[in-house]
């Protein structure tokens, strides 16, 4: 076996394209029957060793600690099992992360949206659970698998119900800003002149405040509910869209089909409309699948600090702010169920998006 | 590059003349009566009237708004509605400097770590400690402030007790206990930071070490470190700096998160609080000084940027 080889085995497998792009490359050239044989062994093995991991982590058997350590390195092992096995059957095109985020945000999306068809606990309604038991561990076998707070409210189905108030709103927010902040953007690279340094004076001052604090404030004076929330994200997202609409057009508008269209005697509207704007639309909604998961990081903190939407409604930032004080000292999960949530959503958002930016070629633009 | 600054000068006046503005107008926009918020329920209406007179709500808005932005450049940006009702210039700057130091030494962590492993990774591109430190600053981009910041408590301090937890001591009561004291915030702060400097200082690494100089230095037989320090590390940091403005806004965002949660008397707890409670003036004074700072620091970066790099000087604005 060659040292490369080695050292693909010895590595870790955290989950990251930038480690999938350098190891698909060394692994691409594994076009040989003997190295894709080897590809295969070795990822039945770990696959297998995989399973029964985790396998033995989910059976109540052994001690917690235990059973978590042996879950995480059944994980481990099954990502790079699976791993080798999809390059050696798909070539190095394989990008098993991105499958896996495209995966959980498709898994995600379709719960949020059936979530009231689906056989979940209470979420929200604290005179029901009355009789439930509050802080029940998670026990993935009983009828509260991630466990309950401390009104009894069901974990999974609240992590499910916070999916779908973060999904609209961070996905409201970027809508309205790409329609708005598109718009602006390009009146803004079109017409040039005073239209455009008023429109960069006023981008400017809105970039001026940082993302937060400029979302505290709005919040500080707008009720917290969903229409509310987005409105505020989507001040957020707004500049960024104006900078990169107004960049693309100013591309766009000295293009062949541009001055085609005007010398058959469009009116100025009807190229920006027609011509200017499909062309816009790209790397701007390449931008928003970035922002997605800027938006719902920045509800999750906006929620966390009391000024979001208000409990017993659920989001993943006001269950994850539950924990505070020394609630997570004896119940852990209280924090962890809703974090692992939204680590996993950020994590495969940031993914997909990188992913569509690299497509289009921009980059990013903001951060919280 | 004198014009160049000068423009960049007038443009941040106006820039910061617009914020205020806006800062000023987001208090029209509040529902209800502030007289009602600043004396409670059950008045007389003529002890209400009082009150808005006194606040001088009955004048026309650009009066207000003069005489709001003309006490701020004083220094006096008007008194907290919320009891003990002291001037909001007091509490800021009680706030402000534990936030600047909890920025600071969030920045000196993040920077002091990620040179040496940007470093590491990008001499050993490819290698495995390169994709794990890769995988790894992909995955904490990925974690919000206030999630790694409980996680951090949930480890370092209940479990291994190496912390203590939600508490500031001045540094006029020690500075030995101060800096122990905002170790863990500051981390928690520099976690975002310190992936962010990793992944743009490796890119720009990679690139610098592909360049001729490097190899005419690598042939002389120059040590790696040396190379690495004295050669590589200048001309690869000028992306670095030109994100350290976005980046001050993210760290300023998790500068109030992390107070928030570790109960630290910073800026941030005294905007989220003011926020909560309702008090516009609080709001309104915070908002404006941060913008002000981070208006003005955006503003050296850009002007230092033309004066580091020669290249920029034409180019840009």
């Amino acid at each position: 076996m060659s040292e490369t080889k080695m050292d693909d085995i010895d590595m870790p497998a955290f989950t990251g394209r930038v480690l999938d792009d350098a190891g698909a490359e060394e692994l691409a050239n594994a076009k040989d029957l003997a190295e894709r044989r080897n590809l295969y062994r070795i990822g039945t093995i770990l696959t297998a060793v995989g399973v029964v991991c985790a396998g033995l982590g989910v059976l109540p058997m052994l001690v917690m600690g235990a059973r978590v350590a042996i879950f995480v390195v059944g994980l481990i092992a099954l990502y790079m099992g699976v791993r080798r096995l999809g390059l050696a059957r798909f070539g190095s095109d394989f990008d098993l992360t991105f499958i896996l985020s495209c995966a959980w945000l498709t898994v995600l999306i379709l719960a949020a949206i059936l979530a009231p068809l689906l056989p979940l606990a209470e979420h929200e309604d604290t005179t029901k659970t009355l009789a439930a038991k509050s802080y029940a561990s998670p026990s993935l076998f009983s009828s509260h698998p991630l466990g309950t707070n401390n009104f009894g409210l069901d974990m999974l189905a609240r992590s499910i119900y916070g999916a779908r108030s973060s999904l609209i709103v961070a996905v409201a927010a970027v809508a309205i800003g790409i329609l708005i902040g598109g718009a602006i953007g390009i009146l803004a690279g079109y017409f040039g002149g005073w239209v455009d340094r008023i429109v960069g004076i006023l981008t400017n001052s809105l970039l001026a405040v940082p993302a937060l604090i400029l979302l505290i404030a709005l919040a500080s004076v707008l009720q917290p509910n969903l229409r509310n929330v987005s409105f505020a994200l989507a001040v957020l997202a707004i500049p960024s869209m104006v900078r990169i609409a107004r960049a693309n057009t100013l591309v766009f508008s000295q293009r062949e089909f541009v001055l085609a269209a005007r010398a058959m005697g469009a009116t100025r509207w009807r190229v920006m409309l027609r011509e200017i704007a499909p062309n816009v639309a790209l790397p701007l909604l390449s931008l928003g699948m970035v922002m997605i998961s800027v938006m719902i990081v920045a509800e999750a903190s906006l929620s966390f600090l009391g000024l979001g939407i208000q409990p017993p409604s659920p989001t993943w930032g006001n269950m994850i702010s539950e924990g505070q004080g020394n609630v997570f000292e004896q119940h852990p999960y209280i924090v962890l169920v809703p974090g692992v949530f939204l680590f996993l959503t950020v994590f495969a958002f940031n993914m997909v998006g990188e992913k569509a930016q690299k497509k289009t070629g921009g980059t990013r633009e903001v951060k919280l | 590059m004198t014009r160049t600054v000068i423009d960049k000068v007038i443009e941040l006046i106006v820039v910061l003349f617009v914020v205020s503005l806006g800062t000023f107008a987001l208090v029209s926009l509040i529902p209800g009566d502030p007289s009602v918020a600043m004396l409670g329920e059950g008045r007389s209406p003529e002890e209400y009237a009082q009150a808005r007179a006194d606040m001088g709500l009955n004048d026309p808005f650009f009066t207000r708004y003069w005489d709001w932005l003309s006490g701020a450049l004083q220094g006096d940006l008007g008194n907290s509605m919320v009891p003990p009702q002291g001037p909001v210039t007091d509490s800021i700057s009680a706030a402000l400097p534990v936030s600047i130091q909890l920025a600071v030494m969030g920045l000196f962590i993040a920077i002091v770590v990620a040179i040496p492993l940007a470093m590491y990774s990008a001499r050993h591109q490819g290698g495995w400690i390169d994709r794990a430190i890769s995988a790894c600053t992909f995955g904490v981009l990925s974690i919000p402030s206030f999630l790694s910041g409980l996680l951090l408590i949930m480890v370092m301090v209940n479990y291994l007790g190496w912390f203590p937890r939600s508490q500031w001591v001045r540094v006029s009561e020690g500075l030995g206990q101060n800096l122990y004291h905002a170790i863990l915030p500051a981390i928690t702060i520099s976690l975002l930071e310190m992936a962010m400097f990793i992944r743009i200082l490796r890119s720009d690494l990679v690139m610098t070490l592909k360049e001729n100089f490097i190899l005419v230095a690598k042939a002389k037989g120059m040590s790696n470190a040396r190379l690495l320090f004295s050669d590589a590390l200048r001309p690869s940091s000028f992306s670095l700096i030109t994100m350290l403005g976005i980046v001050l806004g993210s760290m300023i965002g998790s500068t109030v998160i992390v107070e928030t949660l570790f109960s630290l008397p910073g800026m941030g707890s005294l905007i989220v609080r003011a926020a909560q409670q309702g008090d516009m003036p609080m709001v309104q004074g915070a908002v404006l000084v941060i913008a002000v700072i981070y208006v003005v620091a955006n503003g050296v970066i850009d002007i230092s940027y033309g004066y580091l790099d020669p290249r920029s000087r034409r180019a840009h604005v």
